[in-house]
């Protein structure tokens, strides 16, 4: 390997020198366990296919990979896989945006007034605790069957959440920071907009990854319920008429919307935080 | 006229049920441009001296005026530094010194216009885009006055700024000072537990008592100026140094009536 001499720096270093270069080793793992994963994951489908062909698993209930692409393929040429994806992404995301943003706006309101927060904290402690799965089926009643309800379901999952993020941001604004821009001169509107919005960012984007799951299994539950689209009803209809594939083909693609959104709010969280260390 | 008049201004906070005095009535009168230092034990009411004139607190009795006209419990007359920086840790340090003007109501590009010569003829030039975290504490503390001085305002209240800075930079930070000053003319009050620093900034020093605080003494600092490092070794920076020491020594608190010295009126 040839050592490049630093321009202007240093002589160049005698040939067989030992030169440290931390950013190549780190390269080296992040390469190494790219490919490690990848194996892996190959392994398991190898597996799974193996052991269902050869009969070590039944494959009536554990289907198999080749299986599932063919009934998959199948469903989206013949029968309504996309549109039901759309349907479920649709709920998700629209009650995951909603919840966050309500939420936030909830938690970040506690901020200007003392007695308003105290009075209403144990109400978001006990609005937490409602299992609000539970209450599925009132909301299906209340919404109806359609779209609106898995949306509202979403939304609870997530909005509570959110809220509580906002206000352990509130909590947390360093109160010399106010102090700072008090004597400067500033208002409370000020002090809300430059002060306490940007400083409780890092703890509401610390909860997307979660309550984007949280909206998705509140979709799901209320596709569950009662629906007539979206992979949850898919996944329960095929459940009914014993096509197992088709149960496995719904748990797949949920899979991947899953990581899919998972992804997303990664990019989010990056983007909110562009220019900013990480809260730790 | 006296720039700042601080006219027999005192603060009581209750503390179980007990009214408990910070600072006794003061009396203070500021001439434009003067650089003032005061120094005095911990604890003796030299920030809650510079909360009320910065009108974050209000005084128990007494009112203070700058120019005449009455301050008294409002923000936003004068600059007020601590020793924290406290930048805004999400903005650069080009967004956080235009903080006071987009307060004002100033666009942010209009601001930045203003704020870009002087970061880069004040020691900043190259930061702007930095966040401030990447920089020095001592690089910090100049964004911090920087902001103040784009704030524009007469007079500055500075709370022991460079206390958390090494020896070195200290000094650095205190010559940088002086240029500043006296390039813009402001009025200072400066806190400060270093007795060379109040004698190697000020015009004026005055000496606190323990808590509940008041005006020991006013010492005048008859050094010339332009100061720099050998002023420090002058005989008289030296005499007033020990002046200063033996005054500080009177107030230091007896340890067997240690958190006792405070005046209880009772409640
Ligand atoms: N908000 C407050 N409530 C009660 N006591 C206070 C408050 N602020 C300051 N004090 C007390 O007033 C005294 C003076 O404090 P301070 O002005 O911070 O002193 P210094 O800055 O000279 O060290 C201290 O004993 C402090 O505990
Ligand atoms: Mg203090």
């Amino acid at each position: 390997m040839k050592v490049m001499p630093m321009a202007g720096k240093t002589k160049a270093p005698s040939p067989g020198l030992f030169i440290e270069d931390r950013s190549r080793r780190a390269k080296r793992i992040r390469r190494r366990a790219i490919i490690g994963q990848m194996a892996i994951g190959l392994l398991i489908l190898v597996l799974w296919e193996g052991c269902t062909r050869f009969g070590w698993l039944d494959s009536y209930y554990w289907s198999s990979p080749s299986t599932i692409v063919r009934v998959g393929w199948q469903a989206v040429v013949h029968g309504s896989l996309l549109s039901d994806l759309a349907y479920t992404s649709g709920a998700t995301i629209l009650g995951f945006i909603a919840g966050t943003l309500i939420g936030s706006a909830i938690g970040l309101s506690f901020w200007w007034s003392e007695l308003y927060s105290r009075i209403t904290e144990p109400y978001m402690i006990a609005i937490n605790a409602i299992p609000k799965l539970a209450l599925a089926p009132v909301l299906v009643i209340m919404f109806g069957i359609g779209f609106d309800s898995k949306v509202v379901l979403a939304f609870l999952m997530t909005v509570i959440v959110a809220a509580i993020a906002a206000y352990s941001g509130v909590c947390n604004i360093d109160k010399d920071l106010e102090k700072m821009l008090i004597s400067l001169g500033a208002k409370r509107h000020h002090v809300f907009l430059k002060v306490v919005v940007p400083s409780s960012i890092p703890w509401m984007v610390s909860t997307l990854k979660i309550n984007i799951s949280l909206a998705l299994a509140g979709t799901i539950v209320g596709e569950f319920i009662s629906s007539r689209q979206g992979i949850g009803r898919m996944i329960l209809y095929a459940g009914q008429v014993l096509d197992i594939d088709l149960v496995w083909v719904g748990v797949v693609v949920l899979s991947f919307l899953s990581i899919v959104m998972y992804l997303g709010t990664v990019w989010l969280e990056r983007l909110l935080m562009r220019g900013r260390t990480p809260k730790s | 006229m006296s720039e700042l008049a601080i006219n027999h201004c005192s603060k009581y906070f209750k503390k179980d049920a007990i009214n408990f005095c910070a600072v006794q009535p003061i009396t203070m009168h500021v001439e434009s441009g003067q650089f003032i230092s005061i120094i005095g034990p911990s604890g003796c009411g030299k920030s809650t001296l510079f909360n009320m004139i910065a009108g974050l607190e209000r005084p128990s009795e007494g009112e203070i005026t700058l120019s005449g006209m009455p301050i008294t419990g409002e923000t936003g007359h004068v600059g007020y530094m601590l020793q924290k920086d406290l930048l805004l840790p999400w903005r650069t340090i080009l967004d956080n010194v235009i903080i006071a003007l987009e307060i004002r109501g100033m666009s942010r590009k209009e601001a930045r216009q203003r704020a870009i010569p002087m970061l880069q003829k004040y020691g900043l030039g190259g930061f702007e885009r930095d966040h401030p975290d990447a920089l020095s504490g001592g690089m910090r503390q100049r964004a911090g006055l920087i902001r103040t001085l784009l704030d524009d305002k007469q007079v500055i209240l500075f709370d022991e700024p460079f206390g958390a800075l090494d020896a070195q930079t200290r000094l650095q930070m205190q010559n940088w000072l002086l240029k500043i000053w006296n390039e813009f003319k402001k009025t200072v009050l400066f806190v400060t537990h270093d007795i060379d620093e109040a004698i190697y900034l000020s015009d004026e020093i005055y000496v606190f008592t323990k808590r509940p605080g008041r005006i020991k003494a006013k010492v005048q600092v008859d050094l010339a100026r332009p100061r720099n490092e050998t002023t420090m070794m002058e005989a008289r920076f030296l005499q007033l140094k020990r002046e200063l020491l033996l005054m500080l020594n009177e107030e230091r608190p007896h340890p067997e009536f240690d958190g006792n010295e405070g005046d209880a009126h009772g409640g």
